[in-house]
């Protein structure tokens, strides 16, 4: 590294920790800031007078309009950690429907059975794609069409048309979840399949290897890091597209049905802490992601 | 090679195929519809022609090898319509043939007629999703994203701080805030617009700050020898640089911002809109209301897409990946 070097040229993680956290109060105190006059309108606030006292409540409204942070952190761990999370029934202990653990597992096995599903599908048509120059030309604009259709759109026709056959609960959301992640999956497993370059095919070509040999010796192990990569990608979506397969049928359980009981009721704060635990969700299942790479890769002899 | 060996243009036996394909496809639909619901053999046997015909001349077609750039395009173009064509050729047959529940999955000759018959709602819903809280949105969020990115690009602390963030971000079920922007806004379109510009902003956002840093070091080094100031070398070398990237956010936000638009109304609208009609079409069992409102969404997004590509390839014509072709 020379001094002469533009500073952008430098290395990226040079010291970012300190800009994210002051990045992050002044975001944290913008929203406090923002209680206010965001809830000035709210019957509690009218009796108030004085800056100071009108902050305290606005920070402690039982239904606001922009909730306090504390107030999310509060209420989403009232209702994790604060609520017995099994429940006495006929059946046995059971998860308990006041606990929010117990929508957000409903969600989450959806996300994962259709984060199967739908990576299973991609690999499956990326391997397609890359055999067969039919496929590749037939099939591929319309995997590209298929994602500039607003796939969300057809997830109420998925959970009714399945719900007719009698298949309800989680499989439709899985499906939902499927449908929407297989794209990248599709797409980057397509580009690592196709990473290995001429001399290394040409020299499986005088080994004399099969098309299976050279898949599982040289095509396959060059696209599991674009597999990966393609992998945290559609795990957020899976979530996605469980949550909003939770939203049409008006669904009792999963973070969705908690979405949106809350927007009915006008219970903000359920709202809010639904979410958190949504995005804490999506962080936990992009690490566990990452977690599986690097082992694999690391497994696989690649060295950092 | 000056001449393309036989069998690899568009000769006298290649339509022939093209033909028998299409032939026995009309074969399937006219015997699918007179033997309406009794999953005649005759039917599926010619709707099994049709498919083996049509995968033949999709085969035949990837691998023509015209003489002049023109016919090859028109190929590429064939082969998915080929591919397409037998796909509705197949649901259409195999839903009347065996007399499927419209509950279940119409025909797309009932979609279509759906379509034909309704389309003043239809047209309607369309202003009030796509014209009134899409696009809107879709343009706010763009330019909110990019002016956020070029001030992270002015300001390196911004950027350490802020890109971190806007990566998480983008990871999260951001969907989610739609019930709380509809309390907000209200339960018109600006609550919708307001879903979208908050769902297009950080792919914006991160997308133009790589693009910012994907000029070489040698163009870089030559605007400083010139002393090129900052927004001479955003102006005549970073933006144009970045225009792959800023592009790539532009379609993926057209994608999100059809969905932001629609979910959005799931949470509550006026009584129009193509999630509002989904959502209570479902509700009626209308299924058919329902796949129509999905076509004219599928093909206003594909539509928004397309111009975007080919606004991409006016202004990125020098990119290799452009090139190439």
């Amino acid at each position: 590294m020379s001094a002469a070097a533009p500073s952008r040229a430098m290395p990226r993680k040079a010291g970012s920790t300190i800009p994210v956290l002051v990045i992050t109060a002044l975001i944290m105190a913008a929203w406090y800031a923002a209680c206010l006059p965001m809830n000035n309108d709210l019957p509690q606030l009218a009796r108030v007078t004085g800056l100071a006292e009108r902050y305290q409540v606005s920070w402690a409204l039982e239904r606001p309009v922009l909730p306090a942070p504390h107030q999310i952190v509060a209420e989403l761990y009232n209702s994790t950690v604060g609520t017995r999370l099994f429940r006495q029934t006929a059946d046995g202990m059971v998860l308990n429907p006041r606990n929010l653990v117990f929508h957000a597992w409903i969600t989450l096995s959806a996300t994962l059975l259709g984060f199967a599903m739908g990576s299973l599908l991609g690999i499956v048509i990326a391997i397609g794609i890359v055999h067969s120059r039919t496929l590749s030309k037939s099939l591929m604009p319309w995997v590209i069409i298929s994602q500039t259709i607003p796939i969300l759109a057809v997830a109420p026709i998925v959970i009714v048309a399945l719900g007719s056959v009698g298949l309800t609960g989680l499989v439709p959301k899985a499906i939902i979840s499927a449908y929407l992640c297989f794209f990248p999956v599709a797409i980057g497993m397509v580009k690592g399949l196709l990473s290995p370059d001429t001399m290394q095919l040409d020299l499986m070509r005088t080994y004399n290897g099969s098309t299976v040999q050279t898949f599982w010796k040289l095509r396959w192990p060059a696209a599991v890091p674009f597999l990966f990569a393609s992998l945290k990608v559609a795990v957020t979506i899976s979530l996605v597209g469980a949550i909003v397969g939770e939203l049409p049928t008006g669904a009792q359980a999963g973070l969705g049905a908690r979405l949106l009981s809350g927007s009915y009721f006008g219970q903000t704060i359920q709202i809010w802490s639904a979410l958190l635990l949504a995005a804490l969700l999506a962080a936990l299942l992009v690490v566990a992601v990452t977690l599986a790479e690097r082992l694999t890769l690391k497994a696989m002899g690649s060295r950092p | 090679m000056s001449t393309a060996p036989a069998n690899q243009t568009m000769d006298w036996s290649w339509r022939l195929q093209v033909l028998l394909a299409a032939g026995s496809a009309g074969l399937a639909l006219a015997l699918a519809h007179g033997f309406a619901g009794l999953a005649h053999w005759s039917a599926l046997l010619a709707l099994a022609l049709a498919l083996a015909a049509t995968m033949r001349a999709c085969r035949r077609t990837a691998r023509l090898r015209p003489a002049d750039a023109a016919s090859q395009k028109l190929a590429d173009l064939i082969v998915p319509l080929l591919f397409g064509a037998a796909i509705l050729v197949t649901w259409e047959v195999l839903c009347v043939a065996f007399g499927v529940p419209t509950v279940l999955l119409p025909a797309p000759s009932l979609i279509a007629a759906r379509v034909a018959t309704s389309l003043p709602t239809l047209g309607a819903d369309f202003v009030q999703t796509v014209i009134r809280a899409a696009i809107p949105g879709w343009i706010m969020g763009c330019l909110a994203g990019f002016a956020v990115a070029l001030a992270c690009d002015r300001f390196d602390f911004l950027r350490r701080g802020l890109m971190p963030i806007g990566n998480f971000i983008s990871a999260l079920p951001i969907i989610g805030i739609a019930p709380i922007l509809v309390m907000w806004f209200g339960f018109d379109w600006q609550s919708k617009a307001a879903v979208v510009v908050v769902m297009t902003f950080f792919p914006m956002l991160v997308n133009t700050v790589a693009g910012l840093s994907a000029a070489g070091h040698l163009e870089r080094d030559l605007m400083r020898s010139y002393g090129a100031s900052w927004l001479a070398t955003l102006v005549s070398l970073r933006l144009p640089a970045a225009m792959p990237f800023i592009f790539n956010a532009l379609k993926i936000n057209a994608t999100l911002a059809m969905i932001g638009a629609i979910v959005a109304e799931f949470f509550g609208t006026p009584v129009v809109g193509m999630g509002f009609r989904i959502s209570t079409e479902v509700g009626r069992m209308a299924l058919d209301m329902v796949w129509a409102t999905i076509a004219v969404a599928a093909i206003a997004g594909s539509a928004f897409y397309g111009l975007l590509v080919l606004i991409e390839r006016k202004v990125t014509f020098w990119h290799p990946s452009l090139r190439a072709r």
